[in-house]
């Protein structure tokens, strides 16, 4: 007897199906309180896990938001006293160099002043007093002459005298006049070289004033700083996630540089230490054109940090500045040495391509050497040059390098606290959709005994028939006892 | 953090190193090629063809690969029978010396070949197989300027068995004869017989007339 013929009752299988229908349709209506409460416990039970889980993300997200906020408060106070102390260091070197001489400059618009005094004191115009014998003529002009030919004679004489004297005094007059005026001609150049020292302790004090308002910026952002004030956190997040885009660029960059510079050595290196020997799956000779660019960075590292323009590593920074200075030296002999070495190696490169390619002409059939062309020379110098040149230029790779890793740490948490969001979001909407799948479960169970269920209400009349009311609180469904003993 | 800086050069160096002992290892990117040139009859003619082929191959193998070329004759499987054999030195410099001076030593060889008068190419197929086996590089090719017209002096046993498992057999300039121009079955049975016997034995087989496919060969 096979399978389906054990569920045949009677030779139609259509009526076998009706009678199981009905038969499979008592017992799920039989089972139905039971079956509501194992789909609404699931449900729940995922529903509270999802949930729980979601919880659970909430203090981890606050407590990487916060340690977040404290890195960056931390990050962003020491770049405000680098920044501080450098503006001061710049503060004090203008007040040495430019306002070391105001004493000087002081004395010279002084004597200056002084100059002009005597020169103004000297073309102050005196007028000429008149003679004292006038009162004498006066005199002898007011005697009752009568017509005496002495007395004419002597007025005419006082007369001629007294021409003369008027034209001698309009030209000393005159002479003194021209003198004043010189004076005060003068004077101008003594003007202008007072009008420029006021100029020039003007432009000091400018800039001064101008450094001046800078600190205060900056002690204005350190406070916020200091204070941990939402806007100084904003402000640290946003310049921080400038920071990382800005260096990611520049780090693209420099990794583009050290492929071209690994592609000028790689050829050449398989000269030095074999053409197919591997490692793995690489090329030894790619291997070592990589350390080498790698030495050559690290190299550009040390020589940064020597030189206190990052500091990466503040052990460097702690040394003596003797040992400091001999590291630095050190650094760039061996940078200098290692960028001959690639000039070098660029030039046994071009050597070895124009070799292939006369060997290539050879086994073509071509005659050997037919085929060069006479500018050659220049991709040889071209090559040698930035052999030379890319290894200090891959130096300065230290600079976007330490913005880069003191950023990702920033940029790294706001991901994670974003992150942690999402997926507590994620669980706590699949807890609600588990619980409502819950609900729909179970209206799905009941429509498939409706039939039973009609049957009951008629029977029980509308009041008492066991229908499944959806309390006000809506994330519960009251089983049918809640509902009559409500009721 | 010294225990963590030991672990990780023991891991380094076993890495690096292996059980097997370095004669049974394959170099993993090298490629090891055996030209079998017919010198029988008329099939000389094609000399200047073979040339060709084996400048295209010289171009088209780097340092660290092996390059063999013997001629089949009426008893190919001898070591006297290759004309010319190098394993490219690891600097490229030398590899191209080598190149130029193998190039060279075919030249020669191209003036001075005598027809044979028997066809041993099973026995040159052996010796192809023998050489390679013992360079043993990655990936292993055998190269046959023939007619694929085999023609054994009497007393010569050829019924071997061959182990080409792994080994790409390419046949190059199978040209036709005057009786396959009567009867194509021939060609066409002889080129069979080949492909079948071949991939018997473990190889893959291939056949090219025209010299421009060559370089997608390798």
């Amino acid at each position: 007897m096979s399978f389906p013929e054990i569920f045949l009752i009677g030779n139609s299988p259509v009526v076998s199906g009706i009678i199981w229908f009905v038969v499979v349709v008592i017992f799920l209506y039989m089972a139905r309180d039971s079956a509501h409460y194992a789909i609404r416990s699931f449900s729940r039970v995922l529903h509270s896990a999802f949930r729980l889980a979601s919880k659970a993300l909430v203090p981890v997200e606050k407590k990487l938001a916060l340690r977040n906020r404290e890195v960056l408060l931390a990050d962003g106070r020491e770049a405000s006293e680098r920044v501080m102390e450098r503006e001061f260091e710049r503060i004090t070197a203008t007040v040495k160099k430019e306002l070391a001489d105001t004493p000087a400059l002081q004395r010279r618009i002084q004597e200056e002043i002084t100059r002009l005094e005597d020169d103004y004191k000297q073309s102050t115009e005196v007028p000429p007093s008149p003679p004292g014998w006038v009162n004498a003529v006066d005199a002898v002009a007011k005697i009752p002459a009568k017509g005496d030919p002495v007395v004419v004679d002597i007025l005419e004489d006082i007369h001629e005298s007294l021409v003369k004297a008027h034209n001698n005094t309009t030209e000393e007059y005159r002479q003194s006049r021209k003198e004043r005026h010189q004076l005060l001609r003068n004077m101008m150049p003594g003007w202008r070289k007072v009008l420029q020292v006021m100029e020039t302790v003007d432009k000091n004090v400018t800039s001064l004033l101008e450094r001046a308002k800078v600190i205060d910026r900056c002690m204005e952002d350190y406070e916020q700083i200091l204070n941990g004030t939402d806007r100084a956190v904003r402000n640290l997040s946003s310049s921080s996630l400038n920071h990382f885009f800005i260096s990611s660029f520049v780090l693209a960059i420099a990794i583009g540089g050290a492929l071209i510079n690994f592609h000028l050595i790689a050829a050449p290196m398989s000269e030095m230490v074999g053409g197919h020997a591997r490692v793995w799956d690489f090329r030894i000779a790619d291997i070592a054109a990589l350390v080498i660019i790698l030495v050559e960075v690290t190299m550009g590292l040390f020589l940064m940090e020597t030189l206190r323009i990052t500091r990466l590593f503040p052990v460097i920074g702690a040394l003596k500045d003797t040992m400091r200075i001999r590291m630095m030296w050190v650094t760039f002999s061996i940078l200098l040495m290692l960028a001959t070495v690639e000039a070098g190696l660029a030039y046994m490169r071009e050597l070895l391509m124009q070799d292939q390619l006369a060997t290539s002409a050879l086994l073509r059939g071509e005659a050997e050497g037919a085929s060069q062309a006479g500018f050659t020379w220049i991709t040889t110098v071209a090559q040698m040059g930035m052999g030379f040149i890319l290894p200090f230029a891959l130096t300065f790779v230290a600079i976007p390098l330490e913005t880069f890793v003191q950023s990702l740490r920033t940029v790294l948490g706001v991901a994670g606290v974003g992150l942690i969001k999402v997926l507590s979001f994620t669980l706590r909407l699949l807890g609600n959709i588990f619980y409502y799948m819950g609900s729909t479960m179970i209206h799905l169970y009941d429509l498939s005994v409706f039939a039973p269920m009609w049957l009951e209400r008629q029977i029980k009349g509308q009041k008492n028939a066991p229908r499944p009311v959806l309390s006000k609180d809506r994330r519960k469904v009251d089983p049918p006892e809640l509902v009559k003993e409500a009721s | 953090m010294l225990k963590i800086a030991a672990c990780l050069v023991l891991t380094l160096l076993l890495a690096c190193s292996s059980d097997e002992p370095e004669s049974n290892l394959p170099d993993n990117h090298n490629h090891g090629v055996y030209m079998l040139i017919d010198t029988s009859g008329t099939y000389t003619q094609q000399l200047q063809k073979a040339q060709q082929v084996i400048s295209v191959t010289l171009s088209k193998l780097y340092p660290g690969d092996t390059f063999a070329i013997a001629r089949i004759d009426s008893g190919s499987f001898s070591e006297k029978d290759i004309i010319a054999k190098v394993t490219f030195d690891d600097r490229p410099s030398v590899t191209n010396h080598q190149k130029r001076m193998f190039q060279e030593r075919v030249t020669e060889f191209a003036k001075t070949v005598q027809p044979a008068k028997h066809t041993d190419i099973t026995g040159g197929i052996l010796q192809a197989v023998e050489f390679l086996k013992e360079k043993n590089p990655r990936k292993k090719t055998i190269l046959i300027f023939s007619d694929l017209q085999e023609d054994l002096k009497s007393g010569y046993v050829r019924d071997v068995a061959l182990d080409m498992k792994g080994i790409n057999v390419v046949a190059l300039n199978v040209i036709k004869l005057d009786t396959d121009n009567f009867d194509p079955k021939r060609y066409l049975t002889r080129v069979e017989d080949w492909q079948s016997r071949v991939e018997a034995s473990g190889g893959i087989w291939k056949v090219t007339n025209d010299m421009d496919q060559l370089e997608k060969i390798f």
